[in-house]
């Protein structure tokens, strides 16, 4: 992987984040130059295949992360691609044009985490919520406790433990730290 | 919700669809007036349990093995029918998101009556491990009525059929009025229903 991070970093402005595994490493890049990185190591590096599009709210940095997950089928080697974005004003470039599937995985991040992607096809269609009134429900800002209690009536009675305590007390008790 | 003539508004439907469906509401069943055959109508609906081939959770894998040959539910009567105009019985497997919910109150209010629930999984009962998710709802008996519970998570197919032969004393006895229930307190039912389903659209009641 070494040598495709080399190749890389000389055409492109991409920085090497971590190497997880000998078949796994995750590049940064800005978001204006990610469509022409992606699109080279698909056509030119033999990452044909989308594994998947994801976020990762990082509401303490005020950012979000997407990740692209590229395979390649002839090395068996993964090429995770971060990319930034602003959490107050999360835009995107559509990518639907290099992968169809890319358009369903852009619909999912516009209804959970609100990020846009101007241009991607059906991009404001209902993905898996229905008449949601809310901020989208991934953001960490999203208290799903405070909703439950003010939305869905729980019935009486129902009691939670601290695990920590049940495990330190009831079941071994004398043999934690 | 309610028009002059006691009959139900519609509102979540488009104009042109109006037409299409029924706004009466429902009447509750009256039993037979001589006792002995009423009881004797409860002994055939609790020996011929249909159930609805709905699963609309993960309790629903549960089924299988019971209409397989190791637990044999069909010795007591118990069978899987492919639509709510043919069943009698309504298996909620479990936890039900508020996106399901809607198509379990649509299937409820189309099978025909005597009909009967049964609710599979703690999740139906308080939330279970749901307890504080944002999109499943968190007691079942708020939205249809419910005849009998089974908890555990999963209930394994045994405590099914001991849910099954609770659901059939019960029935026996005369005791299962959930579909007069629903009918009777039908009010307090759709504004706990819309109170969740903010997307309704379809007719009040779906007959």
């Amino acid at each position: 992987m070494k040598s495709l991070i080399n190749r890389l970093t000389e055409q492109f402005k991409v920085s090497l984040e971590k190497q997880t595994k000998s078949d796994l490493c995750f590049i940064r890049v800005n978001k204006d130059d990610a469509e022409q990185l992606i699109r080279h190591c698909r056509d030119h590096e033999s990452y044909t295949h989308l594994s998947f599009l994801t976020a990762i709210d990082r509401i303490e940095d005020n950012k979000f992360t997407l990740t692209y997950l590229l395979h390649n089928y002839q090395s068996h080697q993964s090429l995770g691609v971060h990319v930034e974005l602003d959490r107050e004003n999360p835009v995107m470039h559509s990518l639907h044009r290099l992968w169809g599937q890319m358009a369903t995985y852009q619909r999912e991040l516009k209804e959970i985490y609100g990020i846009e992607f101007p241009g991607s096809p059906r991009l404001n269609d209902e993905f898996f919520l229905e008449g949601w009134d809310q901020i989208p429900p991934m953001r960490k800002e999203f208290s799903t406790v405070e909703f439950c209690e003010e939305r869905f009536p729980i019935r009486e009675g129902r009691q939670s433990t601290d695990a920590k305590q049940t495990m330190k007390v009831e079941i071994y008790p004398g043999r934690g730290e | 919700m309610k028009n002059e003539d006691n009959t139900f508004a519609n509102n979540g439907l488009l104009p042109e669809e109006m037409d299409l469906f029924c706004n009466a509401r429902p009447v509750p069943y009256e039993p037979y007036s001589i006792e002995v055959v009423e009881k004797f109508f409860n002994w055939m609906r609790a020996n011929s349990l249909w159930i609805m081939a709905f699963g609309t959770g993960c309790g629903a894998i549960e089924l299988n093995p019971l209409m397989t040959s190791r637990f044999d539910a069909n010795r007591y009567g118990i069978q899987v029918r492919p639509t709510p105009r043919q069943s009698s019985v309504f298996v909620i497997g479990g936890y039900s998101s508020v996106k399901t919910l809607k198509r379990i109150i649509r299937s409820y209010e189309q099978m025909q009556g005597p009909k009967f629930v049964l609710a599979l999984g703690i999740c139906t009962i308080n939330g279970g491990m749901y307890w504080d998710s944002y999109n499943t709802i968190k007691r079942l008996d708020h939205y249809i009525p419910v005849d009998v519970y089974i908890t555990g998570c999963m209930p394994r197919p045994e405590a099914l059929l001991s849910g099954f032969f609770e659901l059939k004393r019960k029935i026996k006895a005369g005791e299962c009025d959930g579909a007069n229930r629903y009918v009777k307190n039908l009010d307090w039912y759709k504004d706990n229903q819309k109170r969740v389903i903010k997307k309704w659209d379809m007719p009040d009641y779906n007959w």
